[in-house]
Order: C-alpha cells, then sequence, then structure tokens
C-alpha cells in the first residue's frame, strides 16, 4: 500500500492569521434524501451523530458531520476510519436509494486559525458573515473554485478540491498577508 | 448586484455564487410536435423590460436549480421558489401584482 499524503504536505503560512493545510483527513459523501426515515437512525448507529438540520454541521469527538444540500451530507472523520465506516453506512442503509462514496483523496482540508481568521475568508467569500451561525456549514466559492467551511476552535476549517488544492493556498496565504487585514487593531 | 434566496438552502446568494438558466416555465415540445412548436420552444424566448420568471442554479452552493421571479428592469426580486414547480406560486403571482398592478399576467 502507498501512503496516504496530504495534497500540499501541510503546507503553513503565518500571516495575520495562521493557514494550514492539513490532512490527509477522512471525507465521505453520503448522498441520499434527508427525509428517508432509516437515514437519522443510521448516522447515530454509526456515527453516534443524528441528522444535521438545514445548514448545520454536527461535531462528536474527531466526527462531523455537515449538511451540504437536500439530498447531501459531508462526513468529515479521521482519514483511516474511512473504509469502516463506508462499510458500516452502506450495510445501515441496504436497500434504500443512496449513495456512500469515500472522497477523502478527492479534496483538501485547511485550518485557518487567529482572532483575525475571518477576515482572510472575507476577501474571499461572497458571504455576510456577520449572519453566520455558529455551527454553519456554508458551502459558497473562494475566488474562483468551490469551497465550503464552518467555524472551530478559534478559526475556520475549509474544505476544497484537491484539483485546486495550491490555488486555494495561495488565495488564503496572499489574502492573509501581514498589513492587509480588513479591520485595524 | 443581484441577491436571490435560494429556497433549498435558504442562503441569501449574490449573483456570483450563482448561474443563470435562462426563462422559466417553458413547455418542452418533443417528438410528434409541430415544426413551429418546436421552433418556438427552441427559440423563442419572451426577454421582456419588466417582470420576468427564470431559472437559476445555486451552483456554488447546494448545486440545486431554483425558479425566481424578477424584475429586468429594476432588478427587484419579487421572490425564489422551487424547480419542482410548473407555473408561478399564488403568493408570489400576488405580491407582483400588487407592485405591478399593470403586469399583463404570467402568459
Amino acid at each position: 500500500m502507498s501512503e496516504a499524503a496530504s495534497a500540499l504536505g501541510n503546507a503553513s503560512f503565518e500571516g495575520f492569521a495562521t493557514i494550514r493545510e492539513i490532512g490527509p483527513m477522512g471525507m465521505i459523501a453520503l448522498r441520499a434524501k434527508h427525509d428517508l426515515p432509516q437515514l437519522s437512525a443510521a448516522l447515530t448507529a454509526v456515527l453516534g451523530l443524528g441528522l444535521p438540520e438545514r445548514r448545520r454541521i454536527l461535531t462528536r469527538g474527531e466526527v462531523r458531520v455537515g449538511w451540504m444540500s437536500p439530498d447531501e451530507l459531508l462526513i468529515v472523520l479521521p482519514y483511516g476510519d474511512v473504509a469502516a465506516t463506508v462499510a458500516a453506512l452502506t450495510q445501515a442503509l441496504a436497500g434504500v436509494h443512496m449513495l456512500v462514496a469515500d472522497v477523502s483523496d478527492a479534496r483538501c482540508i485547511f485550518r485557518i486559525e487567529g482572532e483575525k481568521a475571518a477576515q482572510v475568508l472575507m476577501k474571499l467569500c461572497p458571504v455576510d458573515f456577520a449572519m453566520l451561525a455558529p455551527d454553519e456549514l456554508r458551502r459558497t466559492r473562494t475566488a474562483q473554485v468551490p469551497a465550503a467551511f464552518w467555524a472551530e476552535q478559534g478559526g475556520y476549517t475549509l474544505v476544497a478540491f484537491r484539483s485546486v488544492a495550491a490555488y486555494v493556498m495561495g488565495l488564503l496565504t496572499h489574502s492573509a498577508q501581514p498589513g492587509s487585514e480588513l479591520f485595524p487593531g | 448586484m443581484l441577491i436571490l434566496e435560494c429556497p433549498y438552502c435558504g442562503v441569501k446568494a449574490e449573483e456570483t455564487e450563482l448561474s443563470p438558466g435562462h426563462e422559466a416555465h417553458l413547455k418542452r415540445f418533443g417528438p410528434g410536435s409541430s415544426d413551429e412548436q418546436f421552433e418556438s420552444y427552441m427559440f423563442a424566448r419572451k426577454n421582456p423590460k419588466g417582470v420576468h420568471f427564470e431559472r437559476w442554479r445555486h451552483t456554488y452552493g447546494c448545486g440545486k436549480w431554483f425558479l425566481a421571479a424578477r424584475c429586468t428592469a429594476t432588478l427587484e426580486v419579487f421572490g425564489t421558489y422551487p424547480a419542482q414547480t410548473s407555473e408561478p406560486p399564488a403568493d408570489i403571482v400576488a405580491k407582483i401584482k400588487a407592485r405591478r398592478p399593470n403586469w399583463e399576467g404570467v402568459k
């Protein structure tokens, strides 16, 4: 077996906020209508987390379940647990119309940390940060590419496609240049 | 800047997060239809200066198609609603009539 490697070898940057490419991180895409009666039970049984409400992300330890669209959930978990979780979810949802796919290696994941972390994203995303709920998973774009982020432990975690990892790192790095803060102080 | 609320995820998305899908509520004329019907389905579009029903896709968000009623002249948005709707919902039509008393109606 080859070793799993993150997209940018855990590159990091220190600006007015800290940018870190973290990973490899396990990610599972679960597509199913959210009103399927089995779905909530399967999530509770396999992950210990229920079905998140619209645009919310639930966290338990290192496992997260986020609402991506009316028929899609994103599960974020340690890389090593992906295969077992995919198998367990597939079994728990056997017989219903759904898809469980391991997308860990198709994605990249970044941490933006520090008191001014939000300002890094404010420059890149068409999002009203004042309206964001603390546990909101927001899908949007960062400059020219799709991304999703949520607030977590003194910063934000941002997920994007792996093929644009270097582009996203460049964006975040440039956005976090010291002296380029949006608000003084 | 046009801001439309996605009826699926509830995000007030600005235009750059969306993709336009042109006129909504077109009736498809496929095999067995006359040339005139197919031509009008294929090519004829309203392009009004005023109230218009459009398809939009929340491309960078939840990825779903939805429909919007807006004014092409003032960019006033009357409302958005799910794409699984064959004609504009009554509440949106009422809202348009209240704002545009001279509006000639959906067809």
